[in-house]
């Protein structure tokens, strides 16, 4: 799993490419913790277009992440999900805690 | 009358997070011989990697230093595909409990893995034993297509 984080207009952005399983939720949470921390960021970004698969190790380091941020008053917006993906974040009652936009560029732009 | 099987494959996979993977890959290449749509393929990815995981996860998860594997039997027949998944590690004390949604020993997960496997695929079955292990079997019936 790749992730690559950076901040734009105060928010955090995560492009995620890859399988979001139990390995890749390890690498997920590692990065987007220490980038939490560093940057004291808010809200989350989450950019799904690279992600092909997602099961419950994956969905639990998403809602671990909002758990953390929602403390604070943050959101996690998503981008670019797969059908498959989202199929798999509805069965689970997950898009009653994300917000989703069109683009990287909506959302900035609409949060 | 014994039920014919037409192609099985049994593979033995080192107890680790990065092989999760490799299952799963190895299960979509065996059910792409079934008459099978991208979404149902895509739902025994999902249920496979949840028992993988929950053996890699659970099973095993208290003795990461030890070489430990974990089975994974996939069988082909006319009418289904099944999968079984063995682990001889831990074992589950209450599946009943296990069994019911958001149960999990670990804040971070959700406590799904059995939902998934029990929603996407025809048939489950789970056996355990306290320090013996647990075997998942888990059946997708082939419904004859009549599109053809």
């Amino acid at each position: 799993m790749k992730v690559v984080t950076f901040m734009k207009q105060g928010i955090l952005v995560v492009r995620l490419e890859g399988e979001l399983d139990v390995c890749g939720a390890n690498e997920f949470r590692t990065s987007v913790d220490e980038a939490l921390t560093a940057t004291g960021a808010k809200h989350i970004l989450l950019n799904m277009q690279g992600v092909s698969f997602i099961d419950s190790s994956g969905l639990g380091v998403v809602l671990g992440r909002y758990k953390r941020i929602a403390q604070l008053g943050g959101k996690i917006l998503v981008v670019h999900l797969e059908p498959q993906i989202k199929r798999i974040f509805e069965l689970a009652g997950l898009m009653k805690i994300l917000t989703v936009y069109q683009s990287e560029e909506q959302a900035l732009d609409l949060l | 009358m014994e039920i014919q099987i037409k192609n099985q494959i049994k593979l033995a996979i080192l107890s680790i997070n990065e092989n999760v993977g490799f299952a799963r890959a190895a299960t979509a290449a065996f059910s792409a011989q079934a008459d099978l749509t991208l979404t149902e393929i895509d739902e025994i990815k999902v249920a496979v990697s949840e028992a993988v995981s929950n053996a890699v996860i659970h099973g095993y998860g208290s003795e990461p230093h030890k070489q430990n594997y974990i089975e994974l039997v996939m069988n082909l027949y006319q009418d289904k595909l099944e999968f079984i998944i063995i682990d001889y590690g831990y074992g589950i004390a209450n599946i009943e409990e296990a069994r019911q949604p958001s149960f999990s020993s670990d804040p971070e997960r959700m406590g799904l893995g059995f939902i998934f496997m029990d929603s996407f695929m025809d048939e489950l079955e789970v056996q355990s034993k306290l320090g013996q292990g647990t075997t998942i079997r888990m059946v997708k019936l082939l419904v004859p297509s009549t599109e053809h």
